[in-house]
């Protein structure tokens, strides 16, 4: 044994150990020229064998022969696996076009959207939402909003009635019965809006619907005047329909209302008739037992379809009522 | 209602510069909503001519009527036309337009061969030249009223501009064209001359004895005027002018009689009556019906009268039903000499309960039950006297009157006050010129307000706000937002509500909002029975297909799971959150106490108590598989355990506990189930729809559902949770072999409470029906920890072995060994 004699093991190991190809080549590589019974291991056993001064260094050459190929064989392990999972990487490339599998695409209503989405703009401002009964008293519905039976204005609306007509009930014509309740359970300042489901005994078709939604506003303070109506139907106006919409109050008449008006705003080109408004009619804070010396109100309210229609460009009814899939799932949760 | 321009400038002096646009918007302005504007003749191009029948050649030889008509239209020679008209008759005068002529729809008249002949222009009917609907025959007129070097356009007022406006309910007065042209006036701050004023203080000659009047309701009638004329001749005709006017308001020139009051009502805003004195006995009477009778009106309908009915009467039967409809028996006819003229300021609502009744609504009906100037029971019927003489042989006989016009009250408003209600501020200046404007008289250093006689809608300082802004102009209201209260949300029942409906969506369910109408049919094929199947009745449904209130909200999923199957949709999950109406109580009789003030606590509360309960519910429907299927191959489909799974999570959500237990409920499958209970009240229901069911609605098997009672869960309590334990689990499984039937909640159940309070979960990872014998395998892994120190070997096949042993003890397992 001499130094040449392990230089030629290592020169042999490390080309062997660089000429494997794959992993298996480089395993007998290893023992054949790393193995216990490679040459270099039998060197090692036999240093024992030697005096004391060639064990010496005999022992350091061979060491440092063994960390040769140790790091030989490192490297070589290194980089056949890098090849491998390179390898095992491009085998594995798939068409990431391909569709891929989904649960069922859900969403909410878009009136359900909208009727969530009015609610947080005027939650944010301090309105409550107050709702209420669908079949209700024909007392809350029409008499307490200043409507009395056989007046013209109780068929402007046309009511679907419940059987005995003795009771009265009816299916609501409009959410005001909520602000009825409020004013006759809760105490002034009153800042509420009522969404909510009503009915009108309208052929269903391209533009009306029996059953639609309404989102009503009702005010009831210290000093509100009709600026104030004013003030909250333009803030409301502009988050509905955009920045650069522009309002309209026309005179008009609701029994419950003094001054009464109509709100269209300027939307696409034209005017469009959003809802009914005005200030609360003393009457109706006096049935319900609100000083009007001391308190005023306004209250308004709009349909919730229309307002729908009119902002996403919706042209039939249809889509709205008969919960088709295809339509609903347009929304999503947003609108 | 209509409005003629060139009948409004009866009344106005209108000054050139103002267009038709400029009053539409003036109208708006005031609040009056324009819904349309004709332009009457404005697609009519001459040469129109009258012209004289000479000659009519009846041609046979066709299908229908054919006239080849002669016509003497001012012209060297005769001109003649092919007519399919029969309604005229030689001397009759005809409207010609002549070849070059161009009608509405563009519609261009030339000589043309037609039926064998050259027809050499057309005869026009009143709708050929727009100016009607009415398509019974040609306008026919007589050699008194045109000739044929009459200016055609001029003579029938053809050009003219209409407005057809809305006039709210608390708006009477502005159906006529008195009230319209007061509001064009006010809009643009230009005099009115009220027709109204000439007619004040007009006597006519007594020349006899009148039919005398009576108001024997005095609830229902304030003053009656009745205006007896005699001598008149039947053959006298309507004045063109009068003939055009009416045609414009669109309505249909009828006889002189009748057309003159129809002309009154129009201008001035009362309806009138003209009755055949003839067929008068005795007095003429405003009183109920007060028995059920046979009543025939004037169109010929024969009507059952309601004892409640306000009946003009003499002292032997009813004639007419008030203010609503004449009779036939007393109307005028082609024999009809002398003319009872009725005149009444009816009761607004006595009115509209005939009008309701029987469901007639009328030119008269509309107005009188908005409510009529009291004056012009006097006024209009001294119009119509003054017109009938002027147009025709006949003479007034005598004019009585009994009762006495009511007028609107006058009050005194604070000026100040219509500032704090517009928020803006307006001028005592401004308030008094509006005032007067809309007819009002003001005592300038009180307020004191007298409203004019036709506004009884004006009783409060309100009412004047109203009245002022509408003539300064709403668009003079600004825009402040009020001072925002502190702070608001929504209540944890609605937010409850939204986490539930955005969890559904989440999870793939579609939103639907159904109609909640139902029929009994469907309630039966549910199989709903008991309380769960009985609900309310419309009394007027859209259509007798669905005329009850919907008892649950599945029944509607169904329906629209079925029409998007139809439409192709195979696999899918929809939901809906609504009430439902089942009829727990019998309705009470209606709570309708007076509005002039707040009723007593006792009241409202009777008011509120007397709606019935409406269960909010959410429900949905699994339809199909559960994953859209596609090239990675086949997805599972929907089954009960989903619908149970939905229910549970949801009432995880509102951090509730429950108890599962096996149900047998409409519309589920009896034995796929389940009920979950929270403090002992069953609050929703899951599991496979029955599949009789869905057979019926060509539903895939195996479609499931859930419902949830929402009204019924409690209000969630603040979440106090527990500490996180940070030592080992100890994990330990157990297979037990019970009876098939135990249901496996309960050995879970028995696991659990055998094991104590370190086990910190326990979850079924296998279930095994193979056994025989009526044995399913069940097993469970029980993950233990201590909150403060690691498990010993020994602890846990303790806590194991209690827990076996209860589920031994309680359910019969038997503790399978590998």
């Amino acid at each position: 044994m001499n130094a040449q004699e392990i230089q030629g093991w290592i020169d042999s190991a490390t080309a062997a150990f660089s000429s494997a190809t794959t992993l298996d080549e480089l395993k007998s590589a290893r023992l054949l020229h790393a193995g216990d019974k490679s040459a270099i291991a039998g060197a090692s056993r036999n240093l024992g064998s030697l005096s004391p001064e060639e064990k010496a260094s005999f022992g350091k050459i061979i060491g440092e022969a063994k960390a040769v190929i140790a790091d030989a064989l490192t490297q070589a392990t290194k980089r056949l696996e890098e090849a491998r999972d390179q390898k095992m990487l491009a085998e594995e490339v798939v068409d990431i076009t391909l569709p891929v599998r989904r649960s069922h695409r859900g969403g909410l209503h878009p009136i359900s959207i909208l009727k969530n989405d009015i609610s947080d703009f005027f939650i944010e401002q301090g309105y409550f939402v107050e709702e209420g009964p669908e079949l209700e008293s024909g007392w809350l519905n029409f008499d307490a909003l200043n409507i009395p039976a056989d007046h013209p204005a109780r068929t402007m609306q046309d009511t679907f009635f419940i059987e005995p007509l003795e009771s009265g009930m009816v299916l609501r014509t409009h959410t005001s019965p909520v602000q009825i309740r409020t004013m006759l359970t809760k105490q002034p300042p009153i800042y509420v809006i009522c969404p909510g489901r009503t009915f009108r005994a309208d052929e269903l078709d391209a533009t009306h619907s029996p059953v639609f939604h309404q989102v009503e506003g009702l005010v009831v303070d210290r000093g509100i005047t009709m600026a104030h109506l004013k003030g909250t139907l333009d803030n409301f106006a502009r988050y509905m329909f955009g920045p650069d919409v522009t309002t309209r109050l026309r005179p008009s008449f609701f029994p419950f209302t003094e001054p009464s008006a109509e709100v269209d705003v300027f939307f696409n080109g034209r005017w469009i008739e959003w809802g009914g408004c005005g200030m609360v009619n003393p009457r109706v804070l006096k049935t319900c037992g609100i000083d009007t010396s001391e308190f005023s109100g306004f209250a308004f309210g709009m349909g919730l379809e229309r307002t729908l229609m009119v902002r996403h460009g919706i042209t039939d009814m249809h889509d709205i009522v008969e919960g088709d899939l295809r339509f609903t799932r347009q929304f999503g949760v947003g609108l | 209602m209509r409005a003629p321009l060139s009948w409004i400038k009866d009344f106005i002096d209108l000054p050139s510069s103002l267009t038709a646009d400029d009053i539409g918007k003036g109208l708006v302005r005031v609040g009056f909503e324009v819904e349309d504007v004709i332009y009457q003749g404005a697609d009519v191009k001459g040469p129109l001519v009258f012209g004289e029948v000479l000659s009519i050649e009846e041609i046979t030889e066709f299908k229908k009527p054919i006239r080849y008509v002669g016509l003497d239209c001012g012209e060297k020679q005769t001109r003649f036309v092919i007519c399919g008209a029969t309604n005229f008759v030689v001397g009759d005068m005809v409207l010609v337009a002549l070849p070059g002529s161009v009608l509405p729809g563009n519609f261009a008249i030339a000589a043309r061969e037609t039926y064998g002949k050259t027809s050499n222009g057309m005869i026009c009917s009143a709708k050929e030249l727009g100016l009607s609907d009415d398509h019974a025959g040609i306008m026919v007129f007589d050699k008194e009223q045109v000739s044929s070097k009459d200016d055609v356009r001029e003579k029938l007022q053809l050009d003219d501009i209409i407005f057809d406006i809305a006039v709210n309910p608390d708006r009477g007065y502005a159906l006529s064209i008195r009230g319209v042209a007061r509001e064009i006036a006010g809009a643009f701050d230009l005099k009115f001359n009220d027709p109204a004023n000439q007619l004040r203080g007009l006597n006519f000659e007594k020349s006899g004895s009148g039919v005398k009047p009576k108001i024997d309701d005095k609830e229902s009638a304030s003053v009656f005027y009745l205006r007896t004329l005699s001598n008149f001749d039947s053959k006298a005709t309507t004045p063109l002018w009068m003939r055009r006017r009416i045609e414009k308001m669109g309505m249909r020139s009828i006889s002189l009689v009748v057309d003159v009051t129809n002309y009154v009502m129009l201008e001035l805003g009362q309806p009138l009556h003209a009755f055949d004195r003839k067929k008068i006995k005795g007095d003429l009477r405003v009183a109920r019906a007060g028995k059920s009778a046979k009543f025939v009106t004037l169109d010929g309908q024969e009507r059952t009268l309601d004892p409640a009915d306000l009946m003009v009467c003499d002292d032997e039967r009813p004639l007419a039903l008030a203010g609503t409809m004449g009779g036939l028996y007393s109307e005028i006819t082609d024999e009809t000499t002398e003319i009872a003229l009725e005149a009444v300021r009816f009761n607004p609502i006595a009115i509209a309960q005939n009008s309701r009744r029987h469901k007639l609504s009328s030119e008269a009906s509309r107005r009188l039950e908005r409510g009529v100037d009291p004056c012009l029971a006097e006024l209009a019927s001294a119009r119509f006297v003054q017109l009938l003489t002027e147009h025709s042989s006949a003479k007034h006989v005598e004019t009585l009157s009994t009762g006495e016009a009511k007028y609107p009250v006058s009050f005194t408003i604070n000026p100040a006050h219509v500032s704090t209600i517009l928020g803006f501020e307006v001028s005592s200046t401004q308030i008094l010129k509006s005032l007067q404007t809309i007819g009002c008289e003001v005592n300038e250093s009180n307020f004191e307000i007298n409203p004019p006689t036709w506004r009884p809608d004006l009783t409060n300082v309100s009412d004047i706000a109203e009245e002022v802004a509408r003539i300064i102009g709403y668009d003079s209201i600004p825009s402040v937002l009020p001072n925002r209260p502190l702070h608001a949300s929504l209540t944890p029942i609605q937010k409850r509500r939204r986490v539930i409906a955005a969890f559904l969506a989440n999870r793939g369910f579609s939103e639907v909002l159904t109609f909640p109408f139902t029929n009994q049919k469907t309630i039966d094929e549910m199989g709903f029975v008991g309380s769960r199947a009985s609900t309310y009745a419309l009394a007027n449904p859209m259509s007798d297909e669905n005329p009850l209130l919907r008892v649950h909200l599945i029944p509607g999923l169904i329906e629209v799971a079925a029409r998007n199957i139809s439409r192709g949709a195979q696999d899918f999950a929809i939901f809906e959150t609504g009430s439902i109406f089942r009829s727990t109580k019998k309705l009470d009789a209606f709570v309708n106490p007076d509005t002039s003030v707040r009723p007593g606590q006792q009241i409202i509360s009777k008011i509120f108590e007397s709606v019935p309960d409406q269960i909010q519910m959410v429900a949905g429907l699994l339809v199909g598989k559960r994953e859209v299927e596609d090239w990675q191959g086949k997805s599972q489909s929907f089954e009960w355990s989903d619908a149970i799974s939905f229910a549970q999570e949801i009432l995880d959500l509102c951090h509730l506990e429950y108890e599962v237990k096996r149900s047998d409920l409409a519309p589920w499958h009896p034995g796929r189930c389940a009920e979950l209970i929270v403090d002992g009240t069953v609050v929703a229901h899951a599991g496979e729809v029955h599949p009789r069911i869905l057979a019926q609605y060509n539903l895939p098997a195996r479609s499931s559902a859930f419902a949830i009672n929402l009204g019924a869960l409690p209000a969630s309590t603040l979440v106090k949770p527990s500490r996180v334990g940070v030592m080992p689990a100890a994990v330990q499984d157990v297979a037990l072999i019970v009876d098939s039937r135990v249901p496996a909640l309960e050995v879970q159940e028995a696991l659990r409470e055998g094991a104590g309070n370190l086990l910190e979960s326990i979850a079924l990872f296998d279930r095994y029906d193979k056994v025989g014998d009526g044995k399913v395998s069940l097993a469970f892994t029980l993950t233990f920890r201590a909150e403060d120190r690691t498990l010993t070997g020994e602890e846990v096949s303790a806590m194991r072995e209690a827990a076996t042993n209860l589920a031994t003890k309680r359910c019969g397992a038997i503790v399978r060994t590998a």
